[in-house]
């Protein structure tokens, strides 16, 4: 090549990044801001995902990046259409959080559609990367899986080896039910029995006391929200950890411990893949948080709008545009992730985020030293051995 | 021993206390419904909610005055008394001569209001309430451990409804009230304060609700849902019961527990249908509820 | 004079011509949204919102006409939607074969329902039609078809007739609005018939009506079951539109929030309810951010609405005018 063209084309490309580098981008954060999932996510969400835009720089590296929120309720339906409206009439390149595997699904179909993006960090369907998988979706934070495995291993592992289920009668508590009990046989332990309650519900002494009847070791409660704080609530009473059974949470957040108390919710163990207090890095983090959130902590939900938010950006840096998702997204696979909430990771071929997940026991109130010291660090899982492997998902994604 | 169905004994009877503490929940609440559409013929759809608010009076209560649970049982009832009577005298009282429908509805409304206004408040996630040290800890009955705090709730229970029983249809003023209600000018006639009658009547079957509520809070979750589901629940109940009398709602709630209790053994993915499915039968066969007087 | 009109108008009506301020209403309403995508409106939105008032109307051809308030009208909004949207998915229904499907479902379900509930009057009606709703929500969580909370998803919109490609949005707005042209006009013509004139009779004395020889529970079961087959049309266009049928459909909120809109717009005239849906539905979606606000607010609309607006909005424009609206 001469070296005037050689110029000319060097010229031009830098002149085409540099323009390329004025990138529109608006990301739009979509969970639940008035009903039960509201504390784990709805407005801090939005501040993670603003954090987010600050710490990488958007603003000097000439992304103008802008947030929306809106409120799904909950609803499968209303969040398609938010989301319809968002990426039709709006503008939105992608969609943020979205607790309530329903709604999620629904949002998943919505982007694959339109090529946009869609980050995942509230919801709990392991479809989102198996049968559902979608090259427009990443999953972050946790999934049903994760869970069953985190708590459902790791406790047999200590020598929890008998497990009761108290599900709630719908899909979700199904399948986390049969994740987990899949995971305990697995690990050797044995299922006692099982039992399931009408969702929602609000009494739980019957389903109890068939539980403390049945002699298991692990009361594992396959049910999220408002049935496990009404269910660990009426266990305390029923003296049911206090004559020896343990209870495992399948699905509890944060919240849900401080909505219970320590008195009531001690001795519970659960599975989460962020805790404020994990390390520096997590401690300095939500630290800024709770300041802008008024005291509040961070839980792993707000803490994966963060982290998602953060890489997405990185691949909006690395391609140069925002508009093409599927690309974006499968740069977001290409880059490996790195954030001080959830360290280093990676993004797989299926969307599911790849990172450590924790097993976490509730500090009792003298353990405890008060404000959101909530949880004490169990055991580690390392990310190789917490996800559900790549080929037993049914994604059409894997090769 | 014998065995019932599968079930041995003791797992039987065990459900079925607890199903019979339940109940006491359903009989408080579908009293306190009762009174309301037996003497002042209003739907009163807000009720669930009033039930929460008594709960969260009795959160406040402790928060930001210190009071305790007892305090909570006296004056959470007192206090959302007080809102249900200045409700009655602003908004109820113009509905009066209308179709049921609109009690109805603005009952309803108030309840969305009242639910939205906590939530933005106090987020949804529920807060915490704990049992009173003095109730706290049980009895090993052998079949099963009954907390001391359950059965507290059924004494109490038992103790309100059949007091209010008492107070309405065997005391004078009771009979005023029912008078009232039949024949609200002849009354007036003959001297007596109907409106405020009516008034203190609607304080009084919110006040139910909101003891209800202060029973209700150490063991269930506190949040501004704990109502919602639960109020078309006690509705049947009342219907069943039949829509204007005492004993009728007090007997099928204690009933209703019962057998929930027992679905709960042989089917438990039925327990929350069975009241309804109860509920359409006998609205067919004796349409004014098994107590009821025929309207 | 006042009779000499009212009369008039009655006659006018039987024989199935329509009111001058009617026509008005329907010529305005329906240009309108013959405009809308092209004024710019979010197709979605504006399907969302003919779907909602067609479930209104429907519900307050039974109320606000035939006096009879049900509180368990999500069963055929929400049945129909599940049947609908499962037809799309799993059996291949054209379009226009699923929204049949569906109105057939309400039809049934309406007939089996209504058979029971009409038994009764008055509050344990409600209760009764309350009752079977909350029995078609436990089905609808229970049975494996309905995909539990995650509802039907992706339902595909195919080729209507099997030949015209719908599936844009901009295109199957049309097709929403001929199903609701239908359904109103339907509505209209059911209401200003020799058997509207007999519902309004009961509705007004019914004892009367009964002595007068009518077949009183027979012309109620055909209402209620009318009533809930159109209610079945609008869940399941409703199904199409966003391509999903969920639990939300069929819990017993869907009901209180129809009988919101039906109270807002004003019960017992032809255009309210439309107009309530309207604004209920762009409450909701402007709104959304607003989080529990918007419940708040509902509350207040529903409080407001029972105390001084009892008529409905358009049931106050309608006093107005002094015309039926």
């Amino acid at each position: 090549m001469k070296l005037t063209t050689f110029m000319t084309a060097t010229a031009t490309a830098i002149m085409m990044a540099a323009a390329a580098q004025a990138t529109d981008v608006k990301i739009g954060v979509l969970n639940d801001r008035s009903g039960i999932y509201a504390d784990l996510s709805g407005e801090g969400s939005v501040v993670a995902a603003r954090m987010a835009i600050e710490d990488f720089g958007a603003a000097a590296k000439g992304i103008n990046v802008t947030v929306v929120s809106a409120d799904h309720q909950n609803k499968p339906d209303v969040a398609s259409t938010i989301a319809r409206q968002w990426f039709d009439q709006d503008d939105v390149d992608a969609i943020f959080d979205v607790p309530t595997s329903s709604a999620a699904l629904a949002v998943n179909q919505i982007a694959r559609e339109k090529n946009k993006v869609f980050v995942n960090s509230g919801a709990a369907a392991s479809d989102l990367t198996g049968a559902q998988c979608s090259p427009n979706t990443v999953h972050w934070t946790y999934d049903t899986w994760a869970l069953a495995n985190g708590t459902g291993s790791a406790m047999v592992a200590t020598g929890a080896d008998s497990w009761f289920f108290l599900t709630a009668d719908y899909a979700f508590g199904h399948a986390l039910e049969r994740d987990t009990a899949a995971v305990v046989e697995a690990s050797g332990g044995t299922v006692v029995g099982a039992v399931r309650h009408p969702f929602p519900g609000q009494d739980f002494s019957s389903f109890l006391l068939q539980a403390q009847a049945s002699g298991a070791k692990v009361i594992g409660l396959a049910n999220a929200g408002g049935d496990t704080v009404n269910a660990i609530k009426q266990a305390s009473e029923f003296g049911i950890t206090q004559a020896g059974q343990a209870l495992a949470g399948l699905l509890i957040f944060l919240t849900d411990v401080r909505a219970l108390g320590l008195e009531t919710a001690q001795g519970l163990v659960l599975t989460e893949s962020f805790y404020w207090d994990l390390n520096d890095d997590t401690r300095a983090w939500s630290a800024r948080f709770a300041e802008r959130m008024g005291g509040q902590h961070p839980t792993m939900v707000q803490a994966g709008v963060y982290a998602g938010v953060l890489h997405y950006l990185k691949a909006i840096e690395a391609d140069g545009q925002a508009a093409d998702g599927g690309a974006i997204v499968a740069r977001m696979k290409e880059i490996p992730t790195s954030d001080p909430l959830f360290g280093e990771g990676e993004v797989r071929v299926d969307g599911r985020k790849l990172h450590d997940m924790y097993l976490f026991r509730v500090k009792s109130p003298s353990e405890s030293s008060g404000g959101w010291d909530y949880y004490e660090t169990v055991a580690i899982i390392p990310a190789a051995d917490a996800w559900r492997p790549l080929d037993q998902g049914g994604c059409e994604l894997v090769q | 021993m014998f065995e019932l169905l599968g079930i041995p004994p003791q797992a039987l009877f065990g459900q079925l206390l607890l199903g019979l503490i339940n109940g006491s929940f359903y009989a408080i609440l579908s009293l306190g419904l009762a009174v309301i559409f037996g003497l002042l013929n209003i739907i009163n759809f807000a009720h669930g909610a009033l039930y929460m608010m008594g709960a969260f009076v009795a959160w406040m209560l402790l928060n930001y005055l210190g009071l305790n649970y007892w305090w909570a049982l006296v004056l959470a009832p007192v206090i959302v008394g007080g809102i249900g009577i200045v409700i009655e005298r602003t908004m109820l009282f113009r509905l009066y001569k209308l179709d049921h429908l609109y009690g109805l509805l603005l009952t309803f409304g108030l309840a969305l209001i009242f639910q939205g206004l906590l939530r933005n408040g106090y987020g949804i996630s529920g807060l915490p309430y704990s049992i009173p040290p003095q109730l706290s800890g049980g009895q090993n009955l052998g079949f099963m451990f009954l907390p001391n705090y359950r059965a507290w709730v059924v004494v109490a229970s038992l103790v309100v409804c059949f007091g209010t029983w008492y107070m309405i249809e065997k005391t004078r003023l009771g009979a005023y009230l029912r008078a009232a209600t039949e024949n609200p000018t002849l009354v007036g006639a003959f001297g007596l304060n109907v409106p405020l009658m009516i008034t203190l009547t609607y304080g009084f079957g919110v006040a139910l609700a909101a003891f209800a509520g202060v029973l209700a809070a150490p063991i269930y979750s506190l949040n501004p849902n704990m109502g919602a589901d639960l109020i078309i629940v006690v509705f049947a109940v009342v219907v069943i019961g039949g829509m204007g009398s005492i004993m009728g709602s007090i007997v099928t709630g204690f009933g209703l527990g019962l057998v929930e209790g027992l679905t709960k053994v042989f089917y438990p993915e039925a327990a929350s249908v069975v009241i309804f499915v109860i509920m359409a039968i006998v609205l067919l066969l004796k349409p004014a509820g098994l107590f009821g007087r025929a309207v | 004079m006042a009779d000499a009109t009212q009369v008039t108008t009655v006659r006018q009506s039987a024989l199935g011509l329509m009111p001058a301020s009617h026509r008005i209403g329907f010529v305005v309403l329906f240009g309108l949204l013959l405009a809308a995508p092209f004024l710019g409106f979010y197709p979605v939105f504006v399907m969302k919102i003919m779907c909602f008032a067609l479930f209104a109307c429907a519900f307050n051809l039974l109320l606000g006409y035939g006096g009879l308030l049900s509180f368990g009208h999500a069963a055929f909004f929400g049945g129909a939607a599940y049947v609908s949207a499962h037809a799309a998915k799993a059996w291949g229904f054209t379009p226009e074969l699923a929204v049949l499907l569906g109105t057939a479902t309400g039809a049934a379900l309406g007939l089996v329902i209504g058979f029971f509930a009409i038994r009764r009057s008055g509050i344990y009606m409600t209760m009764i039609t309350l009752a079977f709703a909350q029995m078609v929500f436990f089905f609808s969580l229970q049975a494996p078809f309905t995909g539990g909370e995650d509802g039907i998803q992706a339902v595909p919109r195919r080729f209507l007739f099997g030949v015209f490609d719908i599936s844009s949005d901009f295109r199957f707005y049309f097709f929403v609005l001929a199903i609701f042209a239908i359904g109103m006009l339907l509505i209209h013509r059911i209401i200003h018939s020799p058997f509207g004139q007999v519902m309004k009779a009961i509705r007004e004395n019914e004892p009367r009506s009964v002595s007068l020889g009518y077949q009183v529970p027979r012309y109620k079961l055909a209402l209620f079951t009318m009533s809930a087959a159109l209610a079945g049309t609008a869940g399941a266009t409703k199904a199409l539109v966003f391509q999903l049928a969920s639990l939300t459909d069929v819990h017993w909120s869907m009901s209180g929030e129809v009988v919101l809109m039906a109270l807002l717009g004003g019960v017992g005239t032809i255009f309210g309810p439309v107009v309530g849906a309207a604004v209920i539905v762009a409450m909701q979606n402007y709104f959304a951010s607003f989080g529990a606000w918007v419940t708040v607010l509902q509350g207040v609309i529903f409080v407001l609405g029972v105390l001084l607006f009892r008529e409905g909005i358009i049931g106050v424009i309608g006093k107005w005018l002094k015309k039926p609206l």
